[in-house]
């Protein structure tokens, strides 16, 4: 199975290939959903295949290179195409085929109808494809060009319906500054591949991690890398401050928010930072500058998340708020405690977000959660996995959310800075705050919306995927149970990745001793915390709305700053774009264009009209003067001749 | 008691600068015309000069195709000023000065 995990992007790439082409043609939906999503099933079983294989080797033997072709080879550079099938790419793999093929399953029935329906599945399965590219990847060269892939299908996903309207302007324009803002991070990206491969003499991970760890190479050089590579991540990975085409990237379809936006592409710069571990340990400050980034975007993103009311918009600055978290535990060195929030994330947030689909479907395309409320009892389904994601990712044990946050707190104390944990605390309360305003708000309460709306439970093919993703984020957790409660064996997610994250770890100067009793009091004092804030939560949105209403008034321009995202979108306007339209426009068109380059071809033009419109005069258009003319050059030939003699 | 060549080169030599200065000075297409027919044969008695000089009859067979060319050319020529003068009702070569920019 190891040996076929090619056949987990060629079936992708097959499918993407057969949809593109003939997808339009095909008007039955069922063959072409069909085709997609068993491209994806079979993926994701030669995996799941490829996983227990592994599994059964002994642990220093559970690396394989499956080598399928020499792709670049000139002078000392020698990039095959190679996957590397390990424990973490494995793990990967399963999220991305997995969820992946839940999501292409949940599409059948949400695009049902649409006019895009061939083009829609071939754009995920060529996501998948990249995706997979992405992980499976043994060298910074292949594992680039999924990064770009993922982007571009991104980019496709968004603007898929182009013709639509989307907010202030179009879902192109969405599109567009996705693709920009992911752009600069993937500058910074290649800078640092360009610089690994100059330290390191090669792309391969293998090749550049033994050396890393081993060659005695200068702090800086690896500061460099490391801030390069992350500067990559913060683009792809929406953190502060490329995040803003996240929230935007919400014009797309939900699935594609679900698939993309929340469960596997933005959880890329997680996985690349995890993968490149060594460097980031033989870097302390990028260390420490990865774990304010991630505190930071945590809690500001939370706290625009808690006024929003678009139904989407919350779970996509939630999406941002989790990956923070994610990065926070990188930053203190928790690379396994990060892929587990990976995992339980992708779990409850792909389950959040097709939830979301569900509602939007069935309010007829109704996003604003003002005009929800009392569906519970339109859509059960919908609203019991709703609330079982809500409850994971608020962190109530036993549901996996529980799991993955506790540890990245916990590490975030222990490995980190008390600061750190607060702020971690700090989010997880507002998580929970903003989940169950967005519950109570759509499914409790009165019904806010017109008699013309007819909610409706959505149809089996997409309620059977949010029960499958609800069953996971119930129980995706415990194969994460922390070592103070499943005793000698330990963290068994932690002991399948830790020979990745050995070297790293070997390197990053341990924390003292800290006892079990401060980890059970910390998880108390946070779990009481979010349990507060969620009956906060629902006492206001459902049974008294004053308090909130209050506070609005009273904090008026806290709040308008909040539910103006900080005005963040403004200023980059004001300090980048403008400045660079102004500037394209005065300075480079009606200055360098006009003035400089035109007024050269033009000069250059006037300077032959005016010397030729004086020697044209000699043509007078007698015939007898060229005669004479012809006469005289005889003459002097004439002479010159006798006269050489 | 033979001519010496001299004599027919220097002939030959006046008729053609008769022909140049024609061509170069007179304004009447036909003069001109005839100038320049003029200058063809005062190179055509060169030829013959050479030929019977030098015992040789070439240059005297390639004065017959100069003559035929020239009796094609003078038709040719004929008809443009014929449909020069059509047009202009003139025969100034001064006025029919469109051979410019």
């Amino acid at each position: 199975m190891v040996q076929l995990i090619y056949l987990t992007t060629l079936l992708p790439l097959l499918g993407f290939l057969f949809n593109g082409l003939f997808g339009s043609k095909i008007k039955n939906e069922k063959i072409i959903g069909i085709i997609g999503s068993s491209t994806i099933g079979i993926s994701f079983l030669i995996v799941v295949g490829a996983f227990f294989q592994t599994l059964s080797m002994p642990v220093d033997q559970r690396q394989t290179i499956v080598n399928l072709f020499t792709w670049i080879k000139v002078g000392n550079l020698d990039v095959n195409v190679s996957y590397q099938v390990d424990q973490l790419s494995l793990l990967m793999g399963l999220i991305v085929t997995g969820v992946g093929f839940i999501i292409h399953v949940y599409s059948i029935g949400y695009m049902h109808g649409d006019k895009g329906f061939g083009r829609f599945f071939a754009y995920l399965n060529l996501f998948i494809f990249a995706m997979m590219n992405l992980v499976l990847g043994s060298n910074f060269l292949l594992l680039f060009l999924g990064w770009e892939g993922v982007g571009l299908c991104s980019y496709l996903l968004i603007g898929f319906w182009y013709d639509r309207k989307f907010e202030k302007s179009t879902t192109s324009d969405a599109a567009k500054k996705a693709f920009i803002v992911n752009r600069i991070g993937d500058f910074g990206f290649l800078l640092g591949i360009f610089l690994i491969y100059l330290t390191f003499g090669s792309l391969n991970f293998n090749d550049v991690f033994a050396r890393a760890a081993s060659l005695n190479i200068p702090q800086y050089v690896f500061n460099f890398i490391a801030l390069f590579l992350f500067i990559g991540a913060m683009g792809k990975s929406a953190q502060i401050p490329l995040y803003i085409w996240l929230p935007d990237a919400m014009a797309g379809p939900t699935p594609v928010s679900a698939l993309i936006h929340a469960a596997t592409m933005v959880t890329a710069g997680v996985y690349m930072v995890a993968r490149c571990s060594i460097i980031y340990a033989s870097a302390p400050a990028i260390m420490e500058f990865v774990a304010i980034i991630g505190a930071l975007t945590a809690i500001f993103a939370a706290s625009i998340a808690l006024v929003q009311n678009d139904i989407k918009k919350v779970l996509a600055y939630s999406t941002v708020s989790q990956l923070g978290y994610m990065f926070l535990a990188l930053g203190v060195g928790a690379f396994s405690a990060a892929l587990f929030h990976v995992m339980t994330h992708a779990f409850f947030k792909a389950l959040l977000f097709l939830g979301a689909g569900s509602v939007i479907h069935g309010m007829h395309d109704e996003q604003n959660i003002q005009n929800y409320g009392g569906l519970k009892k339109y859509m059960p389904k919908t609203y019991v996995t709703f609330l079982i994601a809500s409850l994971a990712i608020a962190g109530i044990p036993p549901l996996s959310g529980f799991f993955s946050k506790d540890e990245i707190l916990w590490s975030s104390y222990a490995d980190g800075n008390i600061i750190y944990w607060l702020i971690g605390v700090v989010t997880a309360l507002l998580t929970a705050f903003y989940m169950f305003r967005l519950v109570s708000l759509t499914f409790d309460g009165k019904e806010r919306f017109g008699h013309d709306k007819h909610p409706h439970e959505s149809p089996a093919v997409m309620t059977i995927p949010l029960i499958i993703l609800a069953v996971l984020a119930a129980v995706g957790g415990f194969i994460g149970i922390p070592e103070i409660f499943s005793g000698e064996h330990g963290n068994q997610f932690d002991n399948w990745l830790e020979p990745i994250f050995q070297p790293a770890q070997a390197k990053i100067a341990m924390f003292g001793v800290h006892s079990s009793l401060e980890e059970i009091v910390l998880m108390v004092v946070t779990l009481v915390g979010v349990i507060g804030s969620i009956y906060a939560a629902r006492y206001i949105y459902i049974k008294n709305i004053k308090p909130a209403e209050k506070l609005s008034k009273r904090f008026n321009g806290v709040y308008n700053l909040l539910l103006n995202k900080y005005y963040v979108d403004e200023i980059y306007d004001a300090s980048v774009v403008t400045p660079i339209v102004k500037g394209s426009e005065i300075v480079l068109w009606k200055f360098a264009d006009i003035k400089i380059i035109d007024g050269l071809i033009n000069g250059v033009a006037n300077l032959i009209e005016k010397i030729s419109g004086s020697i044209r005069k000699i043509q007078t258009g007698v015939a007898q003067f060229y005669a004479l003319i012809m006469m005289l050059g005889i003459v002097a030939a004439l002479f010159w001749i006798i006269l050489s003699l | 008691m033979s001519v010496p060549i001299e004599y027919y080169l220097i002939l030959s030599g006046f008729m053609f600068l008769v022909g140049v200065a024609g061509v170069l000075t007179r304004r009447n297409a036909i003069i001109v015309f005839m100038s320049i027919e003029l200058m063809l044969n005062s190179a055509n008695l060169s030829l013959v000069t050479f030929s019977s000089y030098m015992g040789n009859s070439t240059g005297q067979l390639f004065v017959f195709f100069v003559m035929t060319v020239a009796a094609a050319e003078a038709a040719v020529g004929l008809a443009i000023i014929l449909a020069m003068f059509r047009n202009k009702l003139t025969l100034n070569i001064d006025d029919i000065n469109i051979l410019k920019w």
